[in-house]
């Protein structure tokens, strides 16, 4: 399909391209190619190893593709680490999100970025300003939490995925990538963490959502992408589909929409 | 609202008991030691004992703690020790420069420290147990291969002073004086704390320990910090060699035989999690103190070293177990305060915390 390209002249934000990936004789991703737009949320979808997770991984810096190159403005560039895709502004939230239970929110959102004075070669931690900038932070957002020097083990699901949102755009980020954030989460907390998602939008970063749910792409997404079994399988903005189409693409099937609308395994 | 002060005073206490709890059963050991022994127990000589006594399992276990810490254990400081003594003692009989000899025993910890961690990091072996447990053995038959499984008596003045001297305070009685190596001891902890406190590195072992995965993807090496505690631990055991040599005037190759285990038992009474990523200083100093006290209060009251080792054994028990309650109370407000899924509960109450890794 060449659905993959629809830009007017402006590069895109973040753009992969003929990206793969093999792990041992296993192949994850077959040239596989991305676009992500200015204040776009892209929703990304796909069956279980379908790949969506290691495209993700590759493009955050965690996983080096075997082929293929990213481009972020316009310019290629190679991420080694996650360190240097955060110097890009691009930033992950984990499926387990990745937050120390033991220390508390705001050590959590300055986790490895600590502000503070250097002596002696020793970065000194300015726990004071630390708290006040995720206060001022979690503000922004409009995030509730009783206090930021509450641990994160204390926190209920939802709380915390706020707190790795918090994380992620804490260092003026222009893609925070996001996987599967609403799969673990009480009901009514779903909700509080796709309005987050559309707050961020608003705050002009890039989205990037995988998700199981369609409910959530459907409500925050205004492009979505499927992958099958590491390929590009299809994509459309997401006032051209409709669900019972994607459920289609997730199954790796295009057309007969309807017939596979049904919980029907293949 | 008017309920909200009430909560925050409650989560307070909680915090209070939780971080200063550990410290008051050593205040109501020392009273009830106090009340037993009026005219031994607060005397300056018996105080000054009980610190030249302690000093070499605190420096030990504040190594050890770190380690712990990050969720790992280090089985060779005991070994370390007796190595690191040995060469100080080889190397002062030499007639090497004292300037030199009081360097080699930090320097020996740091050099197996570094072999522990690399070991750890670079071989991949499953856990540190492992290693340790093999440089345990390693380090103990080098130590006895130097030194022919002789001990050397008779160290020069200076290689002594920071095990032996004291400065006398004539405030305190005829007896009195602090020794020397109670100021090492009080450095040593402080600058942990600090350490621990605010310098980001200290927290990165913090973070390491509650959840490596978190620490990787925020950027943090994690085999860079787990390096760096094997090689603190060793330091912190080569300086206590040096101490003990200084105490006893030797080197003797069967040092610090199970010495490991006394600094893991007072790391755990003292509050620290055997999953890591949980723990104070001060937790450890009380537990060095517990058991420092509970050795020499049974040595006061004239019951046998046996009753000794059978009660320290029921301490870490009792330790870890008002642990596990304390946190089973925790998990139990939180699940009815959130509905939260089954699944990480279970975890937590196991006390493993979120350390799951992305597939």
């Amino acid at each position: 399909m060449n659905e993959t390209t629809a830009t007017d002249g402006t590069p895109p934000l973040l753009e992969a391209r003929g990206i793969s990936k093999y792990f041992g004789a296993i192949t994850a991703l077959d040239r596989v190619a991305f676009h992500l737009e200015r204040g776009e949320v892209l929703g990304v979808v796909g069956d279980n190893g379908a790949g969506k997770s290691t495209l993700m991984k590759i493009l955050s810096g965690l996983f080096q593709p075997s082929a293929g190159e990213i481009v972020f403005q316009g310019t290629p560039v190679r991420f080694a680490s996650p360190r240097d895709a955060h110097r890009v502004g691009i930033e992950m939230v984990y499926q387990d999100l990745a937050l120390a239970g033991n220390m508390s929110i705001f050590e959590n959102i300055y986790l490895g970025r600590e502000p503070g004075r250097r002596m002696l070669g020793l970065n000194f931690v300015d726990h004071a300003r630390s708290r006040q900038m995720a206060a001022e932070h979690l503000e922004r957002l409009h995030i509730h939490v009783k206090s930021v020097d509450q641990n994160v083990e204390d926190l209920s699901g939802g709380q915390r995925q706020a707190v790795a949102i918090a994380r992620a755009t804490a260092f003026d980020a222009r893609v925070v990538i996001k996987d599967e954030p609403t799969a673990a989460l009480a009901i009514k907390e779903v909700g509080k963490v796709l309005d987050l998602i559309k707050s961020l939008k608003e705050h002009g970063v890039s989205v990037i959502l995988i998700s199981h749910r369609l409910d959530d792409v459907f409500y925050v997404c205004d492009r979505v992408m499927a992958l099958f079994r590491g390929a590009n399988f299809a994509e459309a903005s997401l006032k051209d589909t409709t669900r019972n189409e994607v459920i289609g693409w997730i199954m790796g099937a295009k057309g007969h929409t309807t017939a596979l609308a049904h919980d029907r395994v293949q | 609202m008017a309920a909200e002060p009430k909560v925050a005073a409650r989560v307070n206490i909680g915090r209070i008991a939780e971080r200063y709890g550990i410290f008051f059963v050593v205040i109501v050991m020392m009273v009830f030691l106090t009340i037993m022994q009026p005219e031994y127990f607060l005397s300056v000589q018996n105080l000054t004992n009980v610190l030249k006594q302690i000093a070499m399992n605190s420096l030990l276990a504040i190594g050890m703690f770190l380690v712990i810490l990050t969720a790992g254990i280090d089985l060779s400081v005991g070994s370390i020790l007796a190595l690191a003594m040995m060469a100080v003692a080889m190397a002062d009989k030499a007639g090497w420069p004292w300037e030199i000899v009081i360097l080699i025993g930090p320097a020996v910890g740091i050099a197996v420290g570094a072999l522990n961690g690399y070991g750890l990091t670079l071989l991949r072996l499953p856990h540190p147990f492992i290693m340790t447990l093999g440089t345990l053995n390693a380090i103990r038959g080098l130590t006895n291969l130097i030194s022919d499984g002789r001990p050397i008596s008779g160290l020069s003045a200076p290689v002594r002073f920071l095990g032996s001297a004291q400065i006398p305070v004539p405030s305190l009685g005829p007896f009195g004086a602090i020794p020397i190596s109670g100021f090492v001891l009080l450095v040593c902890y402080g600058g942990v704390a600090l350490f621990l406190r605010k310098v980001s590195v200290g927290r990165h072992i913090y973070a390491v320990g509650g959840n490596p995965q978190a620490a990787r993807v925020s950027g943090i090496n994690v085999d860079r910090i787990l390096l760096l505690v094997y090689v603190l631990s060793g330091f912190f055991s080569g300086l206590s060699a040096l101490l003990l040599a200084g105490r006893t005037d030797s080197g003797f190759p069967n040092a610090g035989i199970g010495a490991e285990l006394d600094a893991i038992a007072a790391v755990i009474i003292g509050g620290a999690s055997f999953f890591g990523g949980r723990g104070t200083v001060l937790g450890v100093f009380s537990g060095v103190l517990i058991m420092g006290l509970l050795r020499n209060g049974l040595n006061l009251m004239n019951v046998s070293v046996f009753w000794q080792q059978f009660l320290i054994g029921i301490i870490i028990i009792l330790a870890v177990y008002v642990d596990v309650l304390r946190r089973r109370a925790a998990v139990r407000t939180e699940e009815l305060t959130h509905a939260r899924p089954g699944q990480n509960l279970l975890r937590r109450a196991r006390g493993l915390g979120s350390r799951s890794t992305t597939t």
